[in-house]
């Protein structure tokens, strides 16, 4: 059965629920938060690695979820976007850290056409194989060549401090708002194009590829579009994520177990929906602090650290293969389905 | 004469690192072959069974008992898996597949992990990783005795299952399996016992060749990202071809191992970690298939 | 059977000349010759892999015939691509449905719309006045097609989840929304009942009355052919046996022996 829905629109092509999911979802994030949550924990550990991995997921979710390409390098977007940031804050005198963070997320936009290019000949985990060079190529070409780490011998970079219109950002709440700010304008321009003739040319190309050829979509230009997207959102969540939660740049931080866990949240998270990579980074991000909590709380530190954290891994991939048999669509689906039923129960009654 | 002898001895050791990916790769085309299924764990696959032979070892098992029981482990690995994952994933798409075997992937890790720790072992098969002394006398080369005995072990598994492959009844059935499973099952083939049959296959070969690893490199994390050079290996071979398996290995050993001490050093070593998959980008932008795979003909 | 058209048959709109086609060993089509009428209908038929719908395949680009060339309103076009060929006009259908399965029926639509959406996706992130007026005047467009062929009460539903022969439906839809002067359809009305087939044709040959737009359309059932068709090109082991109009070709002894099965040696 259809769900009746007030598909009306009343501002922009935005329906009523959005702009009240939407107002409901600011008020949270700027104000509510802020005035109740007063530890520096929950920032710099929970709330900022979220946000920042988030926009990352979004970035996979495009190319992904909406476009179908197969692709496991977000984490090398990210660091290149994250070194850019620095190099262009460091050597650019006086460039406001806005300007730095859209370059960067350039920057990393131009590795993602590079690496996309293969996607134009192979599908699936040809392409898979494909991107992981870029992941490989970006992390080890930061590492070798000292300019980009300013000579640095010693490994690890201190990032510089965030400062906008003269004012130091740097206390965890500070860098929450920054971060908020950016992810906030960044989602709604992604919901903009995956609900416009935009994204419906990556899901065409997602769901019959040679039928959207036959309509007129360019495959070349669909699939190169949604990689230096992806590669956008993604190397402007590496930088945020090295000056805001690692508050350094280490090659090391970018390797392929971040691209996979990226890669698991956009799964678990749901495939194809922007809501996905919010849900999906938060379950990735909170059940290991979950699990330790467990560890600490009820158990008392009986059981060793290793253990929890192969457990943790454990349940990961028990959950992708649950979800890939039962619910392909991931979390945001399952969030729909239960929510429709809820609505649908209240409308009975 | 010197620079000739190194060059020949670089790619020797290359040739014969390359007969370790093979072997993984060799996992690989085994399910690929039998399922039309890319199982991503096989990387996983190879670290938990040489971890779970460590620990057997470790528990007081002689060698060989301590290999029986990690085969008939990994095929109870096989049997799970085909049972779990495999059989409700049925009739969905490669993609969806895939991920579903990443995830495996992750379950082994773990499982390894929590079982047997987290800390590097040694793995003593009792052959050095040192020069033979009569080939550095007869041809005055250095090749590793491991290396060598990897590529003899290697060559041997790869005949022994191609035999397989071309003369048995079950063989001929995995043909028939891999070909079109749904008229095999009709004229009754038992699908389920050649999938478990490879499954366990592959865990063969995945305790094998983690075996050959963990004795140069020791056991541990690692294996599972030297593992993942097996993709572009496959590439470079095709999904479907033992043949391409090998000759993918060795292409990819003996490319990055000349690579590396020819070109590395200009750019700060270490160009081996991606290499192999620039390489491997060069191969799909001219033969997306690979060297002996079949060609894809996408019918609308 | 002189009934006053809208748009009257014309001059040859498309021509395809010794068209051959192979895959590997195996011969597709063989030295093919046909051309579409401007405005006409027109039906392809033949037996099971006679190579109708490669023949379609080579006109939209997705094969690439090793000989032959094809010419579109007196233009000989050169490599073709699916993406070209709806640049210049041509729509079509498919034979196993190519619709974007996860996608609502009025999106696979909007999808047709396509070349008719400038706005690029900067424009659309930042949903400025161009593309927010251009999505809008697309979408009542869509609407209107969703009307038409009277199926507004699932165009929200995911395509997926849809019976066969509304997919059919949709699939026709999505290639009407393209607005092209040139339709091919591919089997549009395999697996429907009878009262399916015939609300189908009626569709088509109001599209083609109302707009003019000329068809291409391969079927199996002849009653239908020789209903709705100005012209029949008969296809048998990817050679032409036969081209003119209904009566002509049902009457061609070479056309009954192929439909009879006779032997080809």
């Amino acid at each position: 059965m259809e769900q009746k829905v007030n598909n009306k629109n009343v501002f922009m092509g935005y329906t009523r629920s959005d702009l009240t999911n939407f107002l409901i979802v600011m008020i949270l994030s700027f104000v509510a938060i802020p005035l109740l949550v007063k530890t520096d924990y929950w920032y710099s550990s929970i709330l900022i690695p979220w946000l920042c991995l988030a926009l990352a997921a979004i970035g996979q979710q495009i190319v992904m979820g909406y476009a179908g390409q197969l692709a496991l390098g977000a984490a090398g977007f990210m660091a290149a976007g994250a070194f850019a940031c620095f190099n262009l804050i460091l050597r650019v005198p006086d460039i406001p850290f806005f300007v730095a963070l859209g370059l960067s997320g350039l920057v990393a936009a131009a590795f993602g056409i590079l690496f996309g290019l293969p996607s134009l000949r192979v599908r699936g985990i040809y392409l898979m194989v494909a991107t992981l060079a870029s992941q490989f190529f970006i992390v080890w070409m930061i590492d070798k060549f000292g300019w980009f780490k300013n000579y640095d011998t010693s490994g690890i970079i201190t990032a510089q401090d965030i400062v906008i219109l003269g004012k130091p950002f740097t206390s965890p709440l500070e860098m929450y708002f920054v971060i908020l700010v950016v992810v906030t304008v960044l989602t709604v321009l992604a919901v903009n194009m995956a609900r416009g003739s935009t994204g419906r040319n990556w899901m065409a190309v997602r769901d019959m590829d040679i039928a959207a050829e036959s309509m007129g979509i360019s495959l070349l230009k669909t699939k190169l579009q949604a990689f230096a997207i992806c590669a956008f959102y993604c190397g402007v969540a590496g930088a945020l994520f090295a000056f805001t939660y690692l508050k350094s740049l280490e090659p090391v931080a970018f390797d392929i177990k971040l691209s996979f866990k990226i890669l698991f949240m956009v799964i678990l998270g749901g495939l194809g929906t922007i809501s996905g990579a919010f849900i999906g980074a938060a379950f990735i991000l909170l059940f290991p602090v979950l699990l330790n909590s467990i560890g600490n709380n009820v158990f008392h530190g009986a059981i060793d650290a290793t253990i929890i954290s192969s457990i943790e891994q454990v349940v990961f991939g028990v959950l992708i293969i649950v979800f890939m048999i039962y619910e392909p669509l991931g979390m945001a689906k399952l969030w729909g389905n239960i929510k429709q039923r809820f609505l649908r129960k209240r409308s009975l009654q | 004469m010197t620079e000739v002898l190194f060059f020949i001895e670089v790619v020797v050791a290359g040739l014969l690192a390359g007969t370790m990916y093979s072997l993984v790769a060799l996992g690989f085309v085994l399910i690929y072959k039998a399922s039309s299924t890319f199982n991503f764990a096989q990387g996983a696959m190879v670290f938990f069974a040489v971890l779970a032979f460590v620990g057997f070892m470790e528990l007081g098992l002689p060698f060989s008992l301590a290999f029986v029981v990690t085969v008939l482990l990994m095929v109870l690995v096989g049997f799970c898996t085909e049972r779990m994952v495999l059989n409700p994933l049925m009739n969905q798409s490669e993609d969806t597949l895939l991920m579903a075997t990443i995830g495996l992937g992750f379950v082994l890790e773990g499982l390894a992990q929590a079982a047997w720790g987290v800390e590097v072992r040694r793995l003593d098969l009792g052959i050095g990783d040192f020069p033979i002394e009569w080939i550095i006398d007869v041809f005055g080369l250095f090749v590793s005795a491991l290396d060598l005995t990897a590529g003899i072990v290697a060559a041997v598994l790869i005949i022994g299952l191609a035999l397989i492959f071309k003369y048995t009844r079950m063989g001929l059935g995995l043909r028939a399996v891999a070909d079109d499973p749904g008229a095999a099952s009709s004229i009754g083939i038992p699908l389920k016992n050649i999938m478990l049959l490879v499954w366990s296959a592959a865990g063969v070969v995945a305790l094998v060749a983690g075996m050959m690893w963990g004795a140069r490199a020791g056991v541990q994390f690692a294996l599972v990202d030297l593992a993942l050079k097996a993709l572009p290996v496959l590439i470079i071979g095709g999904f479907s071809s033992i043949p391409g398996a090998i000759i993918g290995g060795l292409i990819i050993g003996a490319t990055e191992k000349v690579l590396e001490v020819y070109v590395g050093p200009f750019f700060g070593g270490a160009i081996e970690g991606w290499a192999p998959y620039v390489l491997a980008i060069f191969f799909l932008l001219y033969r997306p298939e690979g060297l002996f795979g079949e060609k894809i003909i996408r019918r609308v | 059977m002189t009934i006053e058209r809208n748009f009257p048959i014309g001059e040859p709109v498309l021509e395809v000349k010794n068209i051959s086609l192979r895959f590997g060993g195996v011969k597709a089509i063989t030295d093919s010759s046909f051309s579409v009428l401007k405005h006409e209908i027109k039906a392809i038929i033949g037996p099971n892999g006679a190579g109708k719908s490669s023949l379609l395949n080579c006109i939209n680009g997705i094969y690439q015939p090793q000989e032959g060339s094809i010419a579109f309103k007196g233009e000989v076009l050169g490599k073709i691509t699916p993406n070209l060929i709806a640049q210049k006009g041509i729509s079509r259908t498919f034979q196993n449905l190519a619709l974007f399965k996860r996608m609502s029926v009025l999106d696979n639509i909007l999808v047709g719309r396509r070349l008719h959406m400038k706005s690029n996706f900067l424009q659309v992130a930042f949903q400025l006045p161009k593309a927010r007026s251009e999505e809008k005047a697309n979408r009542d467009k869509c609407e209107e097609i969703v009307d038409f062929l009277e199926i507004s009460d699932i165009k929200n539903t995911p395509v997926g989840k849809l019976p066969y022969g509304l997919q059919k439906k949709v699939e026709l839809g999505r290639a009407l929304a393209t607005e092209a002067d040139f339709l091919m359809l591919d089997e549009p009305m395999a697996g429907m009942n009878v009262e399916e087939k015939r609300e189908m044709c009626r569709f088509i040959l109001k599209v083609n009355d109302e707009i003019g737009t000329t068809m291409v359309l391969i079927e199996h059932d002849m009653g239908v052919v020789m209903d709705i068709s100005d012209n029949v090109v008969v296809l048998d082991y990817g050679k032409i046996i036969a081209d003119g109009p209904p009566d002509e070709v049902r009457a061609n002894q070479e056309v009954i022996d192929a439909y009879l099965g006779v032997s080809h040696d």
